[in-house]
């Protein structure tokens, strides 16, 4: 059977240093938890092009905007607020299946969203496939839904597109309109590529 | 000293002979999310529940889409006593329905719990799922059961933890 020495998987290869051994292909990089009053919007920025994609999953829900979706712009430097996306989803919500798009629009939608839920979050996990690559477009893929017992549910599998070959070092979330509502929880994560 | 790994492995359940509910007990609260990954089978296509802290009570509803390779459906449950996917058609009593879901921030005690889920059983049909747990309680315990029937022996299920910065 093959195995992998510790040794292998140490940074200087002699297991000497505090924090010498590879901690793993996952990488929590930052988190943010909403506040009193909410956000108007969440936003990473400074992201490290150490690793080959980058993960955020989370909780949330917008105070305003109600079965609408909570959207992503990215960008180098800055978030891009240019036509430069698109996006395509199939949801489902109990009584049937559906699909849509939008393309040269300002944002990836995100996630799925209900207003005046409190207690109910939607979550989603949303990975960003070769962010740091400069030779292609950026390609997005995002699982979410919200289930509020008797009023509603809904769960979608998205994807997106950002039509720029720059490495992504901005990530914004923003609400259709309103504020992400306090107990929003989003969690940065870097995936590592072999051998780094 | 070694830094943690962000998705650490808490626990393994294989069984050796058939069971109805497994458990996941004294889950510790360091992590942002949990994960079960899972590969089973029932004795008999049966419905599968995903319980937390010992809930029973009609307190958890879940939306799901799926596909059989020809039409694409969806589904609710509400006020049930467990997060549920679609009920199977046909699953067969071998290894090889899987079940990986996503808890997510199970250590607040704000806000319900919200899973996402992806299942898929070899009679042909997937689906993803959302699944709601109306309580505001830290989850530290987790069960996962048939409704009629038992999983059989070799099934396996691991629950993952997975840190935030």
């Amino acid at each position: 059977m093959a195995s992998i020495s510790l040794k292998y998987k140490s940074k200087s290869g002699n297991l000497t240093a505090p924090g010498d051994v590879d901690p793993g292909a996952m990488i929590p990089l930052a988190t943010v938890l909403v506040g009193s009053g909410g956000s108007s919007y969440v936003e990473f920025t400074g992201i490290s092009n150490n690793y080959e994609h980058l993960q955020i999953r989370g909780i949330t829900n917008a105070s305003a905007g109600g079965g609408s979706v909570i959207t992503m712009r990215v960008g180098n430097g800055s978030v891009d607020s240019g036509t430069n996306y698109s996006w395509h989803q199939i949801y489902g919500y109990g009584t049937a299946v559906d699909v849509s798009g939008n393309a040269n629009t300002s944002n990836v939608g995100l996630i799925i969203s209900e207003s005046s839920v409190t207690t109910s979050f939607s979550g989603f996990i949303s990975d960003i496939l070769d962010y740091s690559n400069t030779s292609k477009y950026k390609t997005i893929r995002t699982l979410t839904g919200i289930d509020t017992n008797n009023t509603s549910g809904v769960i979608a599998l998205r994807s997106g597109s950002w039509r720029s070959t720059s490495v992504i070092d901005t990530i914004r979330i923003i609400p259709p309109s309103g504020v992400l509502i306090q107990n929003s929880h989003f969690a940065l994560y870097g995936i590592k590529r072999a051998g780094a | 000293m070694p830094l943690p790994s962000t998705m650490t492995p808490i626990a393994t359940i294989t069984l050796a002979s058939a069971s109805a509910t497994i458990t996941f007990s004294s889950i510790p609260q360091t992590y942002t999310d949990l994960m079960l990954a899972s590969v089973w089978g029932p004795t008999a296509g049966d419905d599968l529940y995903l319980q937390f802290n010992g809930d029973t009570g009609a307190n958890y509803s879940t939306t799901w889409v799926g596909g059989n390779g020809t039409t694409a459906t969806s589904g609710r449950k509400t006020s049930d006593t467990g997060v549920q996917p679609r009920t199977p058609i046909n699953q067969p009593a071998t290894v090889t329905t899987i079940y990986n879901v996503d808890i997510m921030n199970y250590s607040n005690t704000t806000t319900y719990k919200t899973t996402l889920g992806k299942y898929r059983y070899v009679a042909g049909f997937a689906e993803a799922d959302v699944g709601l747990w109306r309580n505001t309680a830290a989850i530290t315990s987790l069960t996962f059961r048939c409704n009629a029937s038992t999983f059989v022996a070799g099934s396996m299920f691991t629950l993952y933890g997975i840190k935030a910065a």
